[in-house]
């Protein structure tokens, strides 16, 4: 299979070296412009199963607001990305909700949950 | 919550800067604290920042806006924190007098030993960075539309242009994406990113956001909404380039251009600022030119992390506590803190060398110029080399430290002034 030579960013660091990366499928052949040797791990990861930690929010009731924010608690298959956005927009939690309670257990089979970002209590009636 | 009319210490604003200086003048022996916040819950903007990347220097993990600002929250409430909700602070005078108004309690006026401005900072608008063209609705600040879009649950528009690419435009970008609007175009007016590197690829590259450098908006088009803008080339002076002109079809315009610190209380109650920072002119303990009256966080001037907001809001609420205790000011003498080769701004402006008996003083700085090299930071005085810090490269967008130690106190004493530079290694 012919190699592929592409550039990426590195977002280890703020320094946030331009990657030259070439690759054979998902095998990473060899890094260079890498400030550091972290370049080459990120390179492996983002060529082979790129991840980003996603935030959002979901509804809420009974609670001084009306959406609660929420988030993975783990960095999250990228490609998967929209299809959990959609898996949010269909739950509904009701207060009082404390923070990093589990609103969704294993999300699309991944393994990571879906976490509240806060606390917030019930409004009184 | 039933609240006194004199306090030891008193806060104004509960964000990040707020929280933490209330906690530490708790912990370092203040009696009573009140923070003072003009919304219904404390927290301040962190609430509305839904988005990871928080906390990775306080806590070492990543966290997103609300659960750091938890933290300290929780924190502050088992410190015995007392909080005045919903109130507006109208005016403090320079004898350290806060009146307030709130719809439960009506008007207040309470009298603290030392006063804490955490007030943060404010985002530039549409007026302060004169954009021509009619005044349709659809033009908001990246804030604003954050706020409606994480809180209260509404969508601004459904396509967009952001002006600017500071971090607040960027991540709105990708979270208006994730609610299913299309963000047309990122137009910046500098050559390079205004915001961070990683916020460029995970906000606009991961979602095939387009971003244009040196490019802004030439003409905002649309009667009662926004229709289109026009946007422009510009060159390195800023100055549009005939010809290059475009329409950009959208229903909305946000605005990611900056932030000010927001200091009408402080210069009504006559403390000085600096017109670079824009904030108080501060000694190492965040004190201002009137005794007793301190800042911490945005207010002082507009840091990069949070977790560094809430460094500077421990120092402050410590040497708040200290002096409502001592009931006496520090009469040790201060000595100035200058910006010399290619630094625009030192934060603190002054300092008082004894501190440094007590421990480390972090010096922050922002350079005039990016530098994409190795440089040292250099703290001198007159031409003795006093302290020096190596990094690999310096950029008006990242803040640069430097922390003076205990070590240095001769060195500091012995010398009128600090002038602090940033040149090449």
């Amino acid at each position: 299979m012919p190699t592929i030579t592409e550039k990426i960013i590195c977002t280890t660091c703020p320094k946030g070296c331009t990657l030259e990366v070439t690759r054979d499928g998902k095998t990473v052949v060899s890094v260079i412009n890498n400030g550091c040797k972290r370049g080459v791990d990120y390179a492996g990861q983002e060529i082979s199963d790129p991840r980003r930690m996603v935030a959002s929010s979901v509804r809420i009731t009974g609670a001084l607001h009306t959406l609660m924010p929420v988030h993975t608690s783990a960095p999250f298959p990228k490609p998967r990305i929209p299809e959990l956005l959609k898996l949010l927009r269909e739950v509904e939690v009701k207060a009082p909700v404390t923070v990093n309670q589990i609103v969704i257990e294993n999300a699309l089979g991944t393994g990571i949950d879906i976490k509240t970002s806060r606390t917030m209590e019930k409004l009184p009636a | 919550m039933t609240h006194k009319d004199r306090y030891d210490v008193v806060v104004i604003g509960s964000g990040p800067g707020g929280l933490a200086a209330a906690i530490a003048a708790k912990q370092n022996g203040a009696q009573d604290v009140l923070i003072i916040e003009r919304d219904i819950e404390p927290g301040g903007i962190l609430l509305q920042c839904i988005h990871n990347g928080f906390g990775m220097e306080t806590f070492k993990e990543d966290l997103p806006g609300p659960s750091y600002a938890q933290r300290f929250i929780d924190q502050a409430m088992q410190a015995k924190v007392e909080f005045l909700l919903d109130t507006m602070v109208l005016e403090i005078t320079r004898d350290k007098r806060i009146l307030a108004s709130s719809r439960k309690h009506g008007f207040l006026e309470i009298q603290a030993k030392s006063v804490i401005l955490a007030m943060g900072c404010r985002e530039r608008t549409r007026a302060q960075v004169r954009l021509p063209g009619t005044r349709p609705a659809g033009v908001y600040t990246a804030g604003t539309a954050q706020r409606w879009v994480n809180v209260e649950g509404y969508m601004p528009g459904k396509n967009f242009v952001i002006l600017g690419s500071g971090d607040i435009g960027m991540i709105m970008a990708r979270r208006l994406t994730f609610e299913g609007a299309k963000v047309e175009r990122v137009l910046e007016v500098m050559p390079y990113l205004s915001g961070l590197t990683r916020n460029y690829v995970q906000c606009l590259m991961d979602y095939d956001i387009e971003l244009q450098l040196k490019h802004t908006v030439k003409n905002i088009i649309g009667k009662n909404r926004v229709e289109a803008i026009e946007s422009v080339a510009v060159d390195d002076k800023w100055a549009p380039i005939p010809g290059t002109e475009e329409i950009i079809p959208c229903d909305t315009l946000l605005l990611s251009v900056g932030l000010i610190p927001e200091n009408e209380l402080s210069r009504q109650a006559g403390v000085i600022i600096d017109p670079i920072t824009a904030g108080p002119f501060v000694d190492d303990g965040f004190q201002t030119n009137i005794p007793g009256i301190f800042s911490a966080g945005n207010v002082v001037h507009v840091y990069d992390l949070v977790d560094w907001v809430s460094e500077a809001g421990l120092i402050a609420g410590k040497a708040a506590a200290v002096l409502a205790q001592k009931g006496k000011l520090d009469e040790t003498p201060t000595i100035p803190v200058k910006a010399a080769d290619n630094v625009r701004y030192v934060v603190p402006q002054a300092l008082h060398p004894d501190h440094l008996a007590d421990g480390p003083i972090p010096l922050q700085m922002r350079v005039t110029k990016p530098i994409e090299k190795p440089v040292w930071v250099e703290v001198r005085s007159g031409e003795e080399l006093i302290a020096r810090k190596a990094e690999p490269y310096a950029r008006p967008g990242e803040m640069v430290t430097v922390t003076l130690k205990p070590e240095h106190l001769d060195k500091v004493k012995a010398s009128s002034e600090l002038r602090i530079a940033v040149v090449e290694r």
